[in-house]
């Protein structure tokens, strides 16, 4: 039989055994959350530290010192600025089409009732569940196939490109549209403006905020896609296809160093984005 | 042209949808139709003939479903690795990163920021045979003294695992954000302990998010072939490589055909019987 202070002693005890365990469990959370971050930061890091290595031999795999070299003399390997070049023709072009083609659709999509909209929805839907060496390879089997309309190099880059930008910039700009108060362009067109007028000054200036992300994210991609690019590319070289070519040689630490400034430009736009909406959520 | 779409708004969505349906159409439908009548020819490049060849299905099948097999294999532990590792960051990050929220998706989208070849090349740096955790791993003796962690099965899946994560953390992500907390304070409420109020309403909450990024990490990771091919050895060669090395390698644009419809044919199997498991509801949201 236990006493009354026995059992308040052992309740004593179970509340601190209790409290320690949510202590471990919390912070065990907290912990694991930022070692996978690590994780998940270790190859950007390994990514930027060695674009300043200055490796003795053919091989950047070693630290072996710390230079500048790399990153002032960025095109002295062959081909990797007209590769680079490439790249962001590519992106630019193809995202600014597929940006426009699938804001049209979303439009389409989310504001009319029309026949064949299922369908419509699983034309979108398809690609992106599709692998992209099959989508990459079908393209491929199409060029080939009409080799008089089709020569592969720059265009048929393009052309594969904005088909499977397209989908993500549906989405995206769906999402936005989903939300969107159509009661302000009834209210234009009672004021007399006619349909251009009432697109050009009330539906454009309110989803151009999701057509802007949706072109980030469409040149984001663009700009980083090998499997589907490397199918249809032909002699052209996008800077992944050039990355592919060097890499059965050896890296040279200006891929590292071109990569390391894509990665910081777009970490600039990101963290603009993180900070300006932090600042609206304090306001 | 705004009168005449006054008169005829039942066209208004055919014309918006028009140019992007004919692209998807032209380069995304008709190349998968020439991919099916590439697969039915026979012959030696160039001279391909369309001969209804469907032994080339079988062919590609009886000689290739070491790799087929290996890639679902892969695909599939780095899917669960995936979960593994975003479920409870995700998790922090929506419950506890307060205002830090936007920053810390920011480190998960991140390595999207990296060119793929240049980040897989990364883990060579990483997992290289002199380098540190190589040289660590040998010291504790979870390595032989000779052993090593490039060209091995685990390289490829942990490069796999790497590439495809946010596919997994971002879709779990918001459906934990989406999570009304008043039902968390309801569980407590009615007694439930954290762990149980975490099993019973979090969890079910979070699972169309789980199905999401499940299909998004295994669908493109069943079809890669760059991890095996800068990560591995041929002994790690997936379905991918042998697709990729016969149309720009081998030039036997038939049995790549082929095999790239037994690759779709069996992620479409492999979804079927994943959706047999979850449910088809949770399936399509």
């Amino acid at each position: 039989m236990t006493t009354a202070a026995e059992t308040v002693a052992l309740r004593a005890r179970a509340g601190l055994g209790a409290r320690a365990w949510r202590f471990v469990k919390r912070h065990t959370l907290t912990v694991y959350a930022f070692l996978v971050v690590a994780y998940l930061m270790l190859p950007i890091a390994v990514v930027i530290l060695f674009s300043f290595n200055a490796p003795k031999g053919r091989f950047n795999y070693i630290w072996e010192g710390f230079t500048f070299k790399n990153w002032i003399h960025w095109n002295a390997v062959l081909g990797i600025s007209g590769a680079l070049e490439t790249s962001i023709e590519v992106a630019l072009v193809s995202t600014l089409v597929a940006t426009a083609l699938g804001t049209l659709m979303a439009m389409a999509i989310v504001r009319h009732q029309f026949t064949g909209r299922g369908g419509t929805n699983l034309l979108v839907f398809l690609p992106m569940s599709t692998p992209e060496i099959v989508l990459g390879a079908s393209l491929l089997t199409l060029f080939l196939n009409a080799t008089a309309l089709f020569q592969l190099g720059f265009w048929t880059i393009f052309i594969a490109h904005v088909m499977f930008i397209i989908s993500f910039v549906v989405v995206t700009v769906k999402a936005r549209l989903i939300g969107f108060d159509r009661h302000l362009e009834e209210a234009a067109m009672d004021l007399g403006a006619n349909e251009l007028t009432t697109f050009r000054k009330v539906t454009l200036p309110l989803i151009a905020p999701a057509m802007l992300a949706a072109a980030l994210l469409g040149f984001a991609l663009s700009i980083d896609d090998f499997v589907i690019t490397y199918l249809n590319a032909g002699a052209t070289q996008t800077f992944p296809i050039f990355v592919w070519g060097i890499a059965r040689v050896a890296v040279p630490p200006q891929v590292n160093v071109v990569a390391s400034a894509i990665f910081l430009v777009a970490i600039a736009i990101g963290l603009g984005n993180v900070f300006s909406q932090y600042r609206a959520a304090k306001r | 042209m705004g009168s005449f779409l006054h008169r005829h708004r039942g066209l208004t969505p055919y014309l918006l949808l028009a140019p992007g349906v004919l692209w998807l159409g032209i380069f995304f439908l008709i190349p998968l139709g020439f991919l099916a009548y590439e697969a039915l020819q026979s012959g030696i490049f160039p001279d391909f003939k369309f001969t209804w060849e469907f032994s080339n299905f079988s062919d590609s099948l009886s000689g290739y479903h070491e790799q087929l097999v290996r890639s679902f294999f892969y695909a599939g532990i780095a899917t669960v690795a995936c979960l593994v590792l975003a479920y409870p960051l995700v998790y922090w990050i929506a419950f506890r990163a307060g205002p830090w929220r936007n920053l810390f998706l920011l480190f998960i989208v991140a390595p999207f920021f990296v060119t793929y070849l240049v980040r897989t090349l990364a883990w060579l740096n990483i997992l290289a045979d002199q380098g540190p955790v190589v040289g660590f791993l040998r010291d504790i003796h979870v390595l032989a003294p000779d052993g090593r962690l490039l060209a091995t099965t685990f390289a490829v899946v942990s490069g796999i695992t790497y590439n495809f994560f946010p596919f997994m953390a971002l879709p779990i992500y918001v459906s934990l954000e989406q999570i009304d907390p008043r039902l968390l304070e309801a569980a407590k409420d009615l007694y439930s302990s954290s762990t149980q109020a975490f099993l019973r309403v979090t969890l079910p909450l979070s699972a169309p998010g789980i199905v999401a990024g499940t299909l998004l990490t295994f669908i493109p990771a069943a079809g890669d072939f760059i991890n095996a091919a800068l990560l591995g050895t041929p002994n790690q060669a997936m379905i991918g490589n042998v697709i990729q090395s016969k149309f720009l390698e081998s030039l036997d644009y038939p049995s790549a055909a082929a095999l790239s419809f037994i690759l779709m044919g069996a992620i479409l199997v492999a979804l079927l019987v994943y959706a047999r498991i979850v449910g088809t509801e949770k399936l399509t949201g």
